[in-house]
């Protein structure tokens, strides 16, 4: 029988551990991290920011400038142009300031080519005048009804255009009417994928169909009452556990979209508790019936008119949720006021758009 | 041997392999299987030798319904990306076995809706109650306590109320726990979010108690062993029927530093019972989750343990209570 006693340099593989640990560290934000306390203190009432990232995010805007005023004077546009259905009571010369501000907020490359026959342009045959012009009543109808969540501040078609035909933000359904009967793999309600657009997690990717995209669904899971057998309190629902995870998915994205924490809104022991909630979850509560508005009475609608190439993978309208306008900032631009200067397009126009079929 | 007092052991001992006591049975049906071999790296962290290994009739079904759930959650995790390995790799965190939908309640709902989750879930549970059994008779067999058993059945009881009792006294298998890594951690987060905040909780409270005691209690016991290891107190055992200096210094220690000290025996059971208690108090607590308890904030409230802060900002009204709007 023999005993050997073994020793070994322990420099490699603590090397080896350190490279494991910066791997395991590479996902994490860069810091500095500043948090503004916004509560009572202790209570983790607080909004966590980090400079560097709210710097670019402020960078990225690109506010065009005011178009020279009009001339208000002289005889309505209706009178000298043929098939204005929303812009008709402006002078010409507002008109034609619309019609240049329009441009270059959504088609600065494109011009007004984009959305006319240059030639004719009463011609109303492409899709994007058809959609230009339904844009424009949603535009006013979001100024002049949802007040509660838009303010004075309001909307243009730069809020969520940015100088982009089509806003670099939209959703669609997830949902797959088409999918066929498979024996393994169920993901209830195409969960269970990494996707930005509900910050990561694993839940739902399409919170927004269901909850978002017209009709009065139950957004509210938190439970109201302290036992289950307590039957004299209101909302008496029993959401299910995957209710649940969908709301969850629905706030993370706003979360993301506004580039807030919880406790923006939230006192986070009691989320459902609006005695505890800061002012700006009523505002956030409006926000959230205005897309639903939106995408049921002027988006979704949309869909005939809008070619194939413009249409989601199970061929409904794109849609707009929070990070559409928001794109990052709790204030989309940052609070800048730009419908001050375009008051046309704060004038409620309800009137229906007849809706062609894309050519 | 001042190289010995380090927390990884620098020194290792090379001879024959420990082969353990002769079976009683001269040919027994199940030997204990594998030649064993010393590995550097197992011997920095604990015994050298590896192997041999008693797998018996118990173990190899254990191991063969772990392996069959194991292979029904891989296999649908790799269906849910079209059977593409490149995609289950990247997406491997986010992918799951997911439970069935509320409307199928306790029924047996179709192998496509949550029929493999049931099943992947009677194979697991089979799996562990079978390895649960294997540590019983393990221990008896050399004439152990059973104290390990029973620390595991503990932890078995949290598991089973997390995707079987509870489940079966809510009436839905839809309230388990799905199979997958972010899929279990969301499905925890939206479980307090539905609940009312679980941390209001008492069980869940005492879980945590336990299970923060654990840790402490852990690295105050694990530092004073180290500590008198230089006069030998890592024989534990030994000191408790016959104490050392190791033994005598330790006890001095606690008792000069807050008055009192656990023995070289009790400290064990100190460290058992707050393991066991984790789980078997946050078992009761996830039981009575929506069973009994809808709330855990509002429950929190109607029995004065939710302390009121002053106010910082206006809150505002919920809007749904507001005349005019549409409920």
């Amino acid at each position: 029988m023999s005993i050997n006693l073994t020793q070994r340099n322990p420099v490699k593989p603590a090397l080896l551990l350190a490279v494991v640990f910066a791997v395991g560290l590479a996902g994490c934000e860069r810091p500095p991290q500043q948090a503004k306390q916004i509560g009572y203190r202790g209570l983790g009432m607080e909004q966590v920011t980090n400079p560097r990232t709210e710097k670019a995010k402020l960078a990225a805007i690109k506010i065009p400038e005011v178009q020279p005023a009009a001339d208000t004077g002289g005889p309505k546009a209706s009178t000298i142009y043929k098939s204005l259905k929303v812009l008709g009571d402006l002078s010409e010369g507002e008109l034609i300031r619309t019609m240049a501000a329009m441009t270059e907020w959504v088609s600065p490359e494109e011009g007004c080519a984009y959305c006319h026959n240059v030639e004719n342009l009463a011609d109303e045959s492409k899709y994007t005048h058809t959609v230009s012009r339904r844009m424009l009543q949603m535009t006013r109808h979001i100024n002049e009804t949802w007040k509660p969540h838009v303010g004075t501040a309001g909307v243009t078609c730069y809020t969520c255009h940015a100088g982009k035909p089509v806003p670099k933000n939209i959703w669609f359904s997830a949902k797959d009417p088409t999918a066929p009967w498979r024996m393994t793999g169920y993901t209830a309600g195409n969960q269970n994928r990494a996707n930005r657009n509900i910050g990561s997690t694993s839940m739902t990717a399409d919170p927004f169909t269901d909850l978002i995209g017209g009709g009065n669904t139950q957004i509210r899971i938190a439970s109201t009452r302290a036992l289950p057998l307590d039957t004299n309190v209101p909302g008496k629902t029993t959401p299910t556990i995957q209710d649940t995870e969908k709301t969850y998915a629905l706030m993370i994205h706003m979360s993301e979209s506004l580039g807030v924490n919880c406790t923006f809104c939230h006192n986070s022991r009691a989320f459902g508790s609006w005695t505890q909630s800061t002012p700006q979850r009523a505002t956030a509560w409006h926000g959230l019936r205005l897309v639903r508005d939106i995408n049921e009475a002027f988006l979704t609608p949309l869909k005939p008119v809008y070619p194939a190439n413009r249409l989601g993978p199970h061929g409904d309208a794109p849609k707009a949720f929070c990070s559409t306008c928001h794109q990052g900032l709790a204030k989309p631009l940052n609070g800048t006021q730009m419908l001050k200067d375009y008051l046309e397009l704060n004038r409620a126009s309800l009137a229906p758009v007849a809706l062609a079929p894309a050519k | 041997m001042a190289t010995y007092q380090n927390i990884f052991t620098r020194i290792q001992v090379r001879a024959h392999p420990e082969m353990g006591v002769p079976f009683r049975d001269p040919d027994p049906a199940w030997p204990r299987e594998g030649t064993p071999f010393f590995n550097y790296w197992a011997g920095r962290i604990g015994d050298a030798q590896i192997g041999p290994f008693y797998l018996g009739a118990i173990g190899l079904a254990s191991l063969a319904f772990g392996l069959f759930a194991v292979f029904i959650i891989g296999m649908n995790m790799l269906a849910s990306v079209n059977w593409n390995p490149i995609q289950f790799v990247r997406q491997l965190p986010w992918l799951a076995l997911e439970p069935p939908a509320a409307k199928y309640g306790l029924t047996i709902p179709p192998m496509s809706e949550g029929g493999w989750w049931l099943l992947a879930g009677f194979f697991l549970t089979m799996s562990i109650l079978l390895f649960w059994v294997r540590v019983y008779v393990n221990a008896r067999r050399l004439g152990m306590g059973s104290h390990v058993a029973w620390a595991f059945a503990s932890a078995i009881w949290l598991y089973l109320v997390l995707g079987f009792i509870r489940p079966i006294a809510m009436g839905s298998w839809s309230e388990a726990v799905p199979f997958g890594v972010f899929p279990h951690l969301d499905w925890t987060a939206a479980f307090s979010l539905r609940y009312g905040n679980l941390f209001y909780n008492p069980f869940h409270m005492l879980s945590i108690v336990f299970l923060y005691g654990s840790a402490l209690l852990f690295a105050m016991h694990g530092a004073t062993i180290l500590a008198v290891g230089r006069y030998g107190g890592e024989r534990e055992i030994e000191q408790i029927v016959d104490r050392g200096t190791a033994s005598e210094r330790a006890a001095l220690f606690w008792r000069w530093t807050m008055g009192f000290n656990a023995s070289m025996e009790s400290i064990h059971r100190w460290a058992w019972w707050f393991a066991v208690l984790c789980t078997l108090t946050g078992g009761i607590g996830i039981l009575l989750t929506g069973t009994v308890v809808d709330n855990w904030y509002l429950w929190g409230i109607k029995h004065g343990i939710v302390p009121s802060y002053p106010e910082v900002y206006v809150s505002p009204v919920d809007p749904l209570t507001l005349p005019g709007v549409a409920k």
